[in-house]
């Protein structure tokens, strides 16, 4: 009885573990997909992008992207290619439980413009 | 010297741990922003007026001080721990205690208006001159009393404050509600504070510049006493309302200035309010790669 007991408290924890380290990019609701970035294509966005990246997320992500501890690597494929729309949503509430806060009082311009730097290569 | 020793460490962090943060250029009114989890923000805040102006019988010039320690526990927990002191000119500096405050968000995500609880458990004497909010009849006549008198005057209280945050096309609008309680004695105390904030541009630019528009913001915000749960209203109470403006450098120090003006007989007249804050990112691992000898 005991076994029972102790393998479905093991099955909770993990399905709560899963839980919450399920995508939090697939969360992000289709039409918050469908915004289109302003700054797609400006020369200087990515460089402007760069610059807020450094001030704004590099503290947990790493300057180079890497990923530090919870924070999760941003120099890969699934960021890329993610839609613009949906990096822009991440970016603005954030992600309570993983201990991301909402960015939404970096203006609206510059989140995009941090989108466009994630976006680039 | 209780403010030049705050500023000289505030300086000392920014010279070895580089990062920009950006602070609201509020002074009294909270928005819904919390403090990114893991970092730690230092901040000194100093309120510079004088009761009726300075008249030879209305009271002396005073200098309110209160230092600042924010640490962003969780996405949705802010917790903060102030320590307070004043200086009054032909009178005397003293410490008038500590204040330790909680902000909780209350909703995941942005909406278009979000609330955030708060609650303060202060500590301090009659003679606190920081200001950090109006509540009640609070009016410039308390404030020309000497220090030997009013630092006798326990004020163990507990403070609660509705906060409520929209951003809207790069405005930030803030709301919060006060209600506040003597433990000891008196009935409830309420205040208001409002204020809206732009920074100057919403776009940033390519390269790193000290002195572009998108590092300053300003506003305006408006504060004051609603009386109490006996007598709520607005007579004899004080308001104020008073211009903002933040500077945030490239080093991650934030400079803050605020002059307001009274807009009642019981406000003093001006009040001149100024800050420096300088935030730690990920306090822990700075200072596990202090103790390692870096990276």
């Amino acid at each position: 009885m005991k076994k029972v007991v102790f393998a479905g408290v093991v099955a909770v924890a993990l399905a709560i573990a899963q839980q919450r380290s399920g995508d939090f990019l697939d969360r992000i609701p289709p039409s918050a997909a469908a915004r289109p970035n302003p700054y797609e294509g400006q020369r200087n966005a990515p460089l402007a992008g760069r610059k807020l990246y450094a001030r704004h997320c590099a503290e947990c992500h790493g300057r180079e992207r890497e990923g530090h501890g919870k924070a999760p690597p941003l120099a890969q494929p699934l960021v890329r290619d993610a839609a613009a729309g949906t990096l822009f949503r991440a970016i603005t509430d954030g992600s309570l439980n993983r201990g991301m806060p909402s960015f939404a009082a970096i203006p609206e311009p510059q989140r995009w413009q941090i989108v466009t730097f994630l976006k680039g290569r | 010297m209780h403010l030049s020793c705050n500023i000289a460490v505030i300086l000392l962090l920014a010279s070895v741990v580089p990062l920009c943060a950006q602070e609201p250029p509020t002074f009294v009114t909270y928005t819904h922003q919390m403090e990114e989890p893991g970092n730690l923000e230092i901040s000194t805040y100093g309120a510079i007026g004088s009761p009726n102006g300075g008249s030879p019988d209305g009271g002396h010039g005073f200098y309110g001080s209160a230092t600042e320690f924010e640490y962003g526990l969780r996405g949705w927990w802010t917790t903060e721990f102030y320590l307070d002191g004043q200086a009054t000119t032909h009178d005397s500096i003293i410490f008038t205690g500590f204040r330790y405050e909680n902000r909780f968000r209350l909703v995941p995500r942005e909406h278009w208006i979000n609330p955030v609880f708060y609650v303060e458990f202060e500590d301090t004497s009659g003679a606190d001159k920081s200001l950090l909010e109006v509540v009640d009849n609070d009016s410039q006549a308390d404030l020309a009393v000497p220090n030997a008198a009013t630092r006798l005057e326990k004020q163990r209280e507990l403070e609660t404050k509705l906060i409520l945050g929209s951003y809207a096309k790069g405005w930030t609008i803030a709301e919060n509600f006060i209600a506040e309680k003597n433990l000891a004695h008196a009935p409830f105390e309420f205040g208001y504070a409002a204020a809206v904030t732009r920074p100057l541009a919403l776009e940033a630019r390519a390269e790193q510049c000290t002195f572009c528009r998108e590092n300053f913001q300003a506003g305006v915000e408006a504060y004051g006493g609603l009386g109490t749960n006996r007598d709520f209203g607005l007579p004899d109470t004080a308001h104020y309302i008073a211009s903002l403006l933040a500077w945030s450098l490239p080093s991650g120090v934030t400079i803050k200035v605020s002059p307001g003006f009274g807009l009642t007989g019981s406000s003093l007249p001006f009040l001149l309010r100024v800050g420096v804050s300088y935030e730690i990112p990920q306090i822990g691992r700075t200072m596990r790669n202090a103790f390692r000898g870096g990276r």
